[in-house]
């Protein structure tokens, strides 16, 4: 494996494994309150008086922030994993299935698609967070319901472009049925630009969500999230800065690795660079 | 001519489909919001009355039906919980954003190309590889937490490390509420209270410009036409000012629109974080209330801009490459 795929993957491994076994093996627990007399917002690298060590500070209620952070990766990086991949899924569905219809099936699906992506995501993300019930699921129900559109372009224009080939004209002159053409020959050579979405989705997926439980529309507590951490953190920000900043770190970290492992991913898979500017928070 | 008649069309007809999405999603989810606006002790009767007043009572076709004559005669109906109209609520919100929204894509046009250009003329040596990693780290920060590390440098990083008094910038909002300046000495105010919402939009929108202005000079660099620029001897400036520059706008120009989405979103939550009353308060404020008025109005600003910056696009493009001009062959 070369350099520009293992090292990304290396930093998404360690932060995984960080976020099974830190939260197991702290001294408190993370999610309860612990002595906030004592021990509340200590700065980074601090040994309290029990002797245990905070790598990160704690914070109002001295809970320790590394734990916590680690804690919170499990949910954002399960969130955006799967609202990614789950958005991916249903965009491949229907850039396929649109793009293998044509006529008026297309026009529909594809109106939708770009009438969607006409309102930044961010605002329709806020819409169907804040007018259901806020949680986890929610969060990745309306992930995948604003997150289909890009990939499901992008899977259409390539199934379009693949379906004017040579060898699929070959397999329906072999009498191959339509299902069986566009499974086997036409998806398997589209699905490259759809990976690196996929996979360039994640930090966006992650940051959406973070930005969700900011305002207190996505995860909510005492399940620590990297959004709600920083919320969280927001009103010490003048007195205590590492309670807010800490889990954002981990946060940009996980989003780098993600962005560069995609970008090594697009170097390989897909020819020409099929980007579109990420949606943010 | 015709083009532009057809894209505004179909420009308009988006927005129409925009709105009804909007309408549609705002309605069909669950809770009332008479619930948040009555007063606490009211009957069911009162919660009613409000419901019928509110017109909220009618079947959603018949909804649907009024606020669209409304909207077509440019009537945006009246907020729920100000009851002022909303058009009233949304123009004392616009400017706010729109200066920072304004100031802030310039600033990001300006650093992002100059920083992707700088990396493509020194592709894979040191400095291009720390850049692309500036950018992406930048780049891959939400922007709310950007703004809490602004603030935490300018607050408690100036008391801690002693920032000089010109340095100590204003960390929330607009004017210092202490100060009766006018005139110039408002406007100083201002431009220091704006510095670090501004900074925070721009270096976000400014690294992700770059990782494209990057790849699009760095192709452009690869072609004959420059080499054979360079190769009969134009100085090295003059061949990015003159070939790689004037090739590059195009497809800069189509970045700038789609990276207006973006500062939107961003501004949300920099607006939120600053405490700046402009489109983002007003956006968060009313979905928290459930003020559906509100919401449409503030949806349709957004699509609005998008679906402008993207018409500008495409009309502009022709503008600015002869190639793409429809007298020619495509």
């Amino acid at each position: 494996m070369k350099r520009d795929v293992a090292i990304p993957l290396l930093i998404l491994a360690v932060l995984a494994v960080g976020a099974i076994t830190v939260p197991v093996l702290s001294a408190d627990d993370p999610r309860t309150m612990g002595d906030a007399v004592t021990q509340r917002f200590l700065p980074p690298f601090v040994t309290d008086a029990r002797g245990d060590f905070h790598l990160l500070g704690t914070d109002r209620f001295g809970r320790d922030i590394f734990a916590r952070t680690m804690l919170a990766a499990r949910i954002s990086l399960v969130i955006g994993i799967l609202g990614s991949l789950l958005a991916g899924g249903v965009g491949i569905a229907i850039g396929a299935f649109s793009a293998w219809r044509g006529g008026i099936v297309d026009r529909v699906l594809m109106g939708a698609a770009d009438a969607l992506l006409a309102i930044p995501r961010l605002i329709l993300l806020l819409v169907c967070a804040a007018l259901w019930r806020p949680g986890t699921l929610t969060v990745v129900a309306v992930l995948v319901a604003t997150g289909w559109m890009a990939v499901a372009r992008l899977v259409r224009a390539e199934v379009l472009g693949v379906r004017a080939r040579p060898f699929v004209e070959g397999a329906s002159a072999l009498g191959a049925r339509p299902s069986r053409i566009l499974w086997r020959h036409v998806l398997p050579n589209a699905l490259g630009s759809a990976i690196v979405a996929i996979t360039l989705g994640v930090g966006g997926a992650i940051l959406l969500e973070s930005g969700l439980s900011f305002l207190g529309l996505g995860v909510q507590p005492p399940q620590p999230s990297w959004g709600n951490m920083i919320a969280d953190g927001r009103d010490a920000i003048v007195i205590a800065p590492w309670v807010a900043l800490a889990p954002g770190l981990a946060l940009v970290v996980t989003v780098v690795a993600a962005t560069f492992l995609g970008d090594a991913l697009r170097d390989r898979l897909a020819g020409e660079s099929s980007a579109t500017l990420r949606d943010r928070a | 001519m015709r083009n532009v008649v057809s894209r505004l069309a179909s420009s308009i007809i988006l927005f129409w489909i925009v709105l009804t999405i909007t309408f549609l999603l705002v309605r069909a989810a669950p809770g009332d919001p008479t619930t948040l606006l009555v007063p606490p002790g009211a009957t069911a009767d009162d919660q009613a009355r409000l419901r019928t007043e509110l017109g909220l009572d009618a079947p959603l076709v018949i909804q649907y039906a009024r606020w669209a004559g409304r909207l077509f005669k440019g009537d945006l109906g009246e907020s729920f919980v100000r009851r002022a109209p909303v058009r009233v609520v949304l123009s004392e919100a616009i400017p706010v954003s729109l200066g920072l929204g304004a100031l802030s894509l310039a600033l990001t046009f300006v650093l992002g190309i100059a920083i992707g250009m700088y990396q493509a003329a020194r592709q894979g040596t040191l400095s291009d590889r720390a850049l692309t990693i500036a950018t992406t780290t930048v780049y891959a920060a939400p922007s709310f937490w950007l703004a809490l590390a602004l603030i935490a440098t300018f607050t408690y990083g100036a008391a801690r490390w002693g920032f000089p008094a010109p340095l100590r910038l204003p960390a929330f909002g607009m004017r210092d509420p202490a100060s009766d300046a006018a005139g110039l000495a408002a406007l100083g105010d201002l431009a220091r209270h704006a510095v670090l919402p501004v900074l925070t939009l721009s270096a976000i929108g400014a690294a992700g410009i770059a990782r494209y202005a990057r790849t699009i000079t760095a192709d452009l660099i690869a072609q004959d036409f420059v080499r054979a620029a360079r190769a009969k001897g134009v100085p090295r400036a003059r061949v990015y000012a003159r070939h790689v520059l004037a090739n590059a706008w195009p497809p800069l120009v189509v970045l700038l629109a789609l990276a207006i989405p973006g500062l939107l979103a961003g501004s949300v939550f920099v607006e939120g974080v600053f405490a700046w009353p402009g489109m983002g308060r007003v956006t968060l404020a009313a979905v928290a209330a459930r003020d559906y008025p509100v919401i449409l109005g503030a949806t349709a600003v957004y699509a609005a801009a998008v679906i402008l910056a993207n018409l500008a696009a495409d009309l502009a493009l022709p503008l600015l490459d002869p190639r793409r001009r429809s007298d020619g062959s495509t």
